[in-house]
């Protein structure tokens, strides 16, 4: 089902949490709310849930009102951080309970919401494990029994709270892939939190990137990714180094000379380059290039990232080169930037 | 490297050390003040108690049990307890839920409030009701024109003793419900489950044996408690006399075998309930919230 937030505004005690949201979930889609924490982005969950009601603005779930609607009203499904499964209950009972507590006229026979649940646990990966207590699981398999006691309900929506985050970076890994094909098989509108990039990127259809209550910006990976529309999303998602830089005849400088990246269209003044570690080339002498000392190199998956102080007030930027490069063993480098994206210095402030 | 994990591991030693060197003695001591301490003031005053029940012999016993006024007394000690505890376990329930669960204006006032029966001396409580009740209050013609008996009746008796063990279950389960906070009932709720279910199927089970652990607290001060229900009783022989009352009644009779035997089911109540909360607190420690109270 489509989940449309319309103009949604969220104060707690006066304290603004969200500041007019609006967003578009389509049908069956894998969305991530993705942002640091005190971005806003678990309140929009909840609010989407019925957890919490909006201060002002609707939510509609299809072409229906939601707002005012209970939590058990939206037949959402909510996965929460720390599971929230009801420690008493046997697995079985769990995955149960959404269907036990319906209205005797909506209730399956036992017969029935047991073979539901069975079916649940196995799609899973838990067949066998119906009788344990949530205290006798691991944390994955924890999660996967709020996963489908969520799913249980048949819910229109199926919302998850950091549903990882809980987790140790293996069994995360597992069941991220995991929960992607549980989407694609089922085909459930799906929503989940995170301040996780890793996760949004490599989980979502698209991702919605949030900072201080409100959306920065909306799009595939790939665009998140390639071209951020603001310094908070190009901070925010994957590593990246900010100079400051002065624009002049469509050339940018740093102190007193060009860096080698021309901005041809751009109008004279202060600007700021934000460009990833890997996204540069080595130079060796420096006719328009970034140069200076190395002061620190670390090893960072399949490359050496290198930090460089440029200029007087002895700016930090990090290079990432091959490991077995001569380069790394150099006690100064010289670079220039191959992509960027260029901010003028207004807008990098008012992020 | 290796130098700053040697002084982490000194300093760790050395306390450590100093600690157990110096504990034999100290610990002897400890221990030995406090068992002489305990001994003294309360094994010895127990014994005591079964001692003198027994003193004429155990047929003396049961028939002093079995006298009338007191076995009134005894009868009328379960029907109050039989009241006040469901009345403070549901208002318990109650409460915690609303406080831990809940924000609103007015909460830590309210926290106050259910704590003042412990802060309140258990004479002054009862006499509240005297002042609220009595013939000279603004009540109290009311009450006599239509013939209603509240003080020196059991109605008086019960709002006493729910008054003064009104705190017991909601101190037990208010921190116990905030510790667990409201994940679980959110959970039950998305999944479709009506208030009333949730309460039932999810956060009554979460906390069954603190609630156990509280009610069986408050059963015991119910039972025992004199200030309170000493003030507003009448010390009606057969009619408002609960144990302890009658206790101290057949104490100033002179009438030591039958005080004592009294006493001694009040003991035995005490002895039961400490094992029974012991047993609690060894099997659901975790379930139950670490805050010891000594009350």
């Amino acid at each position: 089902m489509e989940v449309r937030i319309d103009h949604v505004r969220k104060e707690f005690d006066r304290f603004p949490a969200l500041h007019d949201v609006s967003l578009t979930i389509g049908s069956g889609e894998l969305v991530a709310l993705l942002g640091p924490s005190g971005s806003g982005k678990t309140t929009l969950l909840r609010l989407i849930a019925g957890l919490e009601t909006p201060t002002e603005g609707k939510i509609f779930f299809g072409e229906e009102d939601a707002s005012l609607k209970s939590v058990q009203e939206r037949h959402i499904g909510f996965v929460f951080q720390h599971y929230a499964l009801f420690r008493h209950m046997t697995v079985l009972e769990n995955v149960a309970f959404g269907l036990k507590v319906r209205p005797r006229r909506d209730r399956p026979a036992w017969l029935e919401i047991r073979k539901r649940a069975l079916e649940l646990l196995d799609l899973v990966q838990l067949g066998g494990m119906e009788k344990r207590y949530p205290q006798q699981l691991s944390g994955g398999q924890r999660q996967r029994v709020a996963l489908a006691r969520a799913m249980a309900i048949e819910p229109t929506v199926l919302l998850l709270d950091e549903p990882f985050g809980a987790l140790d970076a293996k069994v995360r890994k597992e069941l991220r892939r995991w929960l992607r094909e549980i989407h694609d098989r089922t085909g459930h509108t799906t929503v989940f939190v995170t301040h996780d990039q890793d996760e949004a990127m490599e989980l979502a259809d698209r991702v919605v990137v949030m900072s201080q209550g409100a959306i920065e910006q909306v799009g595939t990976p790939d665009e998140i990714y390639d071209r951020p529309n603001s310094p908070a999303v190009f901070g925010f998602v994957g590593e990246s180094n900010a100079l400051p830089v002065r624009i002049e005849k469509g050339e940018a400088w740093f102190a007193d000379r060009p860096i080698g990246v021309e901005v041809d269209g751009e109008a004279d003044g202060d600007a700021i380059l934000y460009f990833r570690p890997h996204d540069v080339e080595l130079r060796d002498g420096c006719g328009g290039c970034v140069a200076g000392p190395v002061v620190a190199s670390r090893r960072v998956a399949g490359n050496r990232h290198v930090e460089l102080e440029i200029g007087a007030e002895r700016h930090r930027v990090e290079i990432a080169i091959p490991p077995g490069h001569l380069a790394a063993g150099l006690s100064r480098l010289a670079f220039r930037p191959t992509r960027w994206t260029l901010f003028r210095v207004a807008e990098a402030r008012a992020a | 490297m290796a130098l700053a994990l040697d002084a982490s591991i000194s300093t760790f030693a050395a306390p450590a050390a100093r600690a157990t060197s110096e504990s034999r003695l100290a610990r002897g001591v400890a221990m030995g003040v406090t068992f002489l301490f305990l001994g003294v003031f309360l094994v010895l005053p127990l014994a005591v108690v079964f001692v003198e029940a027994f003193a004429k012999g155990v047929p003396a016993y049961f028939a002093a049990l079995r006298e009338p006024d007191t076995a009134a007394a005894i009868r009328l000690t379960l029907t109050v307890a039989a009241i006040a505890v469901p009345l403070n376990c549901v208002f318990g329930v109650a409460a915690s839920w609303a406080i831990a669960k809940f924000e609103f204006k007015g909460k830590a006032f309210l926290i106050t409030l259910i704590d003042l029966p412990f802060s309140v001396s258990p004479v002054i409580s009862g006499l509240i009701y005297v002042l609220l009740f009595g013939a000279g209050s603004a009540l109290g013609p009311f009450l006599e024109r239509h013939g209603i008996q509240i003080l020196f009746a059991v109605p008086g008796i019960v709002l006493a003793t729910v008054f003064v063990t009104f705190p017991f279950v909601a101190r037990e389960l208010i921190p116990l419900m905030q510790d667990q906070g409201t994940t679980d009932e959110e959970a039950a709720l998305s999944l479709g489950a009506s208030g009333w279910q949730t309460f039932w199927h999810v956060t009554l089970p979460n906390i069954r044996w603190g609630l156990l652990y509280g009610v069986l607290l408050c059963n015991a001060r119910a039972m025992g408690e004199f200030g309170a229900v000493s003030v507003v009783s009448g010390h009606i022989r057969g009619l408002t006399n609960t144990m302890p009352l009658q206790v101290e009644i057949l104490y100033n009779q002179y009438d030591f075998a039958a005080a004592f035997a009294v006493a001694s089911l009040l003991a035995l109540l005490a002895l039961v309930t400490l094992v029974l909360k012991t047993l609690l607190e060894l099997s659901y420690s975790s379930e139950i919230s670490a805050t010891g109270r000594g009350h």
